[in-house]
């Protein structure tokens, strides 16, 4: 090496590099770095012995410990599922949701844990709040389709609506583009009028109340066995497959279900949800203002 | 001679560097990647899943060329928040048949490993049309020209014979290809009727669990809509894992399968 020599301020050698004059010094790490280096390497080894590593052929060493990262997992799940258990899991499953509501305690647990569940999965659809979307009903007023107590959304969140489950919500309205013209826009009007308050007599009300009136009721005021929504109020769903117009008149609107009627489809959850967050969801969306 | 100077003689030719940065990495990808495929565990047993239909493959395709995988993963690690969120966690079985498999890292909107019939295809269709008009407080770009665009399905036959290359058997099939020669035939047909919604027995019985159409109110035309929500709709619905876990204690007994 050439041109090695001693740093008199320092008291090291240089690398012998020199540029424009700047020599280089060959300073040694420092040894609390080098002992930390070497501590690394001793780390890994020991990862290597305790923890699953080193493959061959058709499986791999599984480490002093054994450990799997599913395993782990199952563990935490189920000491959780037990804490669960003893505070209040237990209790939920024996009771209905309308023990549920009326328990203060229980009520508690249905709400905060309802509250994530619908912000997970319902929100979407039904808007932050359950405030609705063009084309999914608002679950926060009073105007229902399938009902609004306890027991009817309970049914309506496991089996939903319009799906392949067996025992979801089946009704559907007919297409009644067969009519004349005339009387399409009687009834239009009509129901329209019911929308406002002020329904006319006459033709329309007369073939309302044979051709509707199974579904929506005599006054229009709905039918949740039939799934027919409540006419005499001025709620509209999204009529009009995959076309929404929240803008047009009431008048418009009952022609668009006439002709082209809107099948709302819901997935089931009760495949996806367990039972105890079925009911939680469910008390939480009565409590949202509209739970008869 | 000290090793110190060996050094020294690798960082002074830039080729011999090179080959010695070559043989490292090399040595680090053998021992890396190699083992997972002679280890037998790293895909467990899973009955259920299978290829994509030629209309949720043509999804995909779409889901690959849009770079929906920026945003989203497909991929539910074992932690407890995801599994409460989004459901059971991922297996290794449920993407052996994707190529390239659409894992992703990235999580700027929800994990879509398992939202398969989480949602209704109505709502599918006016979310990727346009996100805001149902969930406002969203950042997802709106998708509407997919509802628009006719899907390009000339080539469908040789894109499954393409992946039958690749060589993952289809046990269910009876072949050590990923789609038999009836399913190369009929690919045109099943896709078409998938979108259509006809002939659900046929189909089914190639594709279990086939979500039939028609996805986007327009059942004349085949768009690419009625692909992606195809698609989405078959995410993470195959496996029952009800009796997986079932299989998964037997097995666990007999041999360490799991690990
Ligand atoms: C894919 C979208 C979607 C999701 C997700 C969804 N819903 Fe719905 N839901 C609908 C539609 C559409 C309707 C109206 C169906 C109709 O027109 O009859 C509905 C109706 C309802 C009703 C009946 C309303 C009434 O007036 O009778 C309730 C209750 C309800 N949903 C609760 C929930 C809950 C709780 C969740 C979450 C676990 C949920 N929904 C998730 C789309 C959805
Ligand atoms: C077989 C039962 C049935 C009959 C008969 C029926 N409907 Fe309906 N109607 C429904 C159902 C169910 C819905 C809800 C559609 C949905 O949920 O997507 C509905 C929805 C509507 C809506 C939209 C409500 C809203 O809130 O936007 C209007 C308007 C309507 N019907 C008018 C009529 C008129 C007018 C007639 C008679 C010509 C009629 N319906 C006959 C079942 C029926
Ligand atoms: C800029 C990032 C971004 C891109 C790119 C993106 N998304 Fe999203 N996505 C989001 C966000 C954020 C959400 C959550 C809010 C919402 O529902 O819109 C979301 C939600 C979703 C959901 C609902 C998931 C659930 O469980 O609620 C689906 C399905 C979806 N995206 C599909 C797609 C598809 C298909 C593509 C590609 C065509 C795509 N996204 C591209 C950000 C993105």
């Amino acid at each position: 090496m050439a041109n090695v020599e001693k740093d008199e301020v320092s008291g090291q050698h240089t690398t012998g590099h020199e540029w424009d004059g700047i020599k280089e010094l060959n300073s040694p790490l420092p040894s609390w770095w080098v002992w930390v280096f070497y501590a690394t390497i001793i780390w890994a080894i020991a990862y290597w012995i305790v923890y699953p590593s080193i493959p061959f052929g058709t499986g791999y060493f599984d480490g002093l410990t054994d450990w799997n990262a599913r395993e782990v997992h199952e563990k935490q799940m189920a000491k959780i599922a037990q804490h669960k258990e003893q505070t209040w899991l237990a209790q939920f499953r024996e009771a209905s949701v309308q023990k549920i509501a009326k328990d203060d305690e229980l009520r508690q647990y249905a709400m905060k844990g309802g509250e994530v569940i619908f912000g997970d999965n319902c929100a979407p659809c039904h808007g932050t709040g359950g405030a609705g979307n063009p084309g999914f009903p608002t679950l926060v007023d009073d105007a229902w389709i399938w009902g609004g107590s306890l027991k009817q959304i309970k049914q309506t969140v496991t089996h939903g609506i319009r799906n392949s489950d067996a025992q979801s919500r089946a009704s559907q309205m007919p297409a009644f583009g067969w009519m004349s013209e005339k009387k399409q826009n009687a009834i239009a009007e009509y129901v329209a009028g019911l929308a406002k308050g002020n329904a006319p007599d006459g033709a329309g009300k007369k073939a309302f109340e044979t051709n509707c009136a199974t579904c929506h009721g005599p006054d229009g005021g709905g039918m949740t066995q039939m799934g027919g929504p409540p006419l005499n109020d001025r709620i509209w769903l999204c009529p009009g497959r995959g076309t929404c117009v929240p803008e047009i008149s009431a008048k418009q609107h009952v022609l668009r279900q006439i002709q082209n009627p809107k099948h709302g489809n819901m997935p089931a959850w009760g495949n996806r949800l367990s039972d105890a967050e079925i009911k939680q969801v469910t008390v939480w969306v009565h409590a949202q203002g509209g739970g008869q | 001679m000290s090793l110190v100077n060996h050094h020294a003689k690798l960082e002074k030719n830039a080729i011999l560097l090179m080959v010695a940065i070559f043989i490292t990495v090399i040595i680090g990808g053998l021992v890396e990647i190699m083992p997972l495929f002679t280890i037998k565990s790293t895909i467990e047993p899973v009955g259920n899943v299978r290829p994509y239909s030629p209309l949720e493959l043509s999804g995909r395709n779409i889901y690959v060329r849009e770079g929906c995988y920026l945003c989203h993963s497909q991929m539910i690690r074992p932690f407890r928040s995801e599994r409460e969120r989004y459901g059971h966690y991922s297996l290794a079985a449920e993407s052996m048949y994707g190529h390239p498999f659409q894992w992703g890292s990235k999580r700027t909107g929800p994990d879509l490993a398992r939202v398969g019939g989480k949602y209704s295809d109505e709502w599918h269709v006016a979310h990727l049309k346009d996100p805001q008009s149902v969930v406002p407080e969203s950042v997802m770009p709106g998708y509407s020209h997919l509802a628009d665009t006719r899907l390009d399905y000339g080539n469908i036959q040789e894109h499954l014979e393409t992946l039958n290359v690749v060589g993952m058997p289809n046990p269910k099939e009876g072949v050590d290809t990923m789609y038999s020669q009836t399913m190369v035939e009929k690919a045109k047909a099943d896709l078409e009727n998938q979108a259509r919604g006809n002939n659900a027995k046929g189909i089914r019985s190639r594709y279990p669990k086939a979500v039939m159409g028609d996805f986007d109110g327009k059942p004349k035309t085949i768009t690419e809509m009625d692909a992606m929500v195809a698609y989405l709709q078959m995410l993470g619905t195959l496996v029952d894992f009800t009796s997986w876990e079932k299989g998964l204690n037997k097995t666990e007994k007999q041999e360490k399968l799991w690990r």
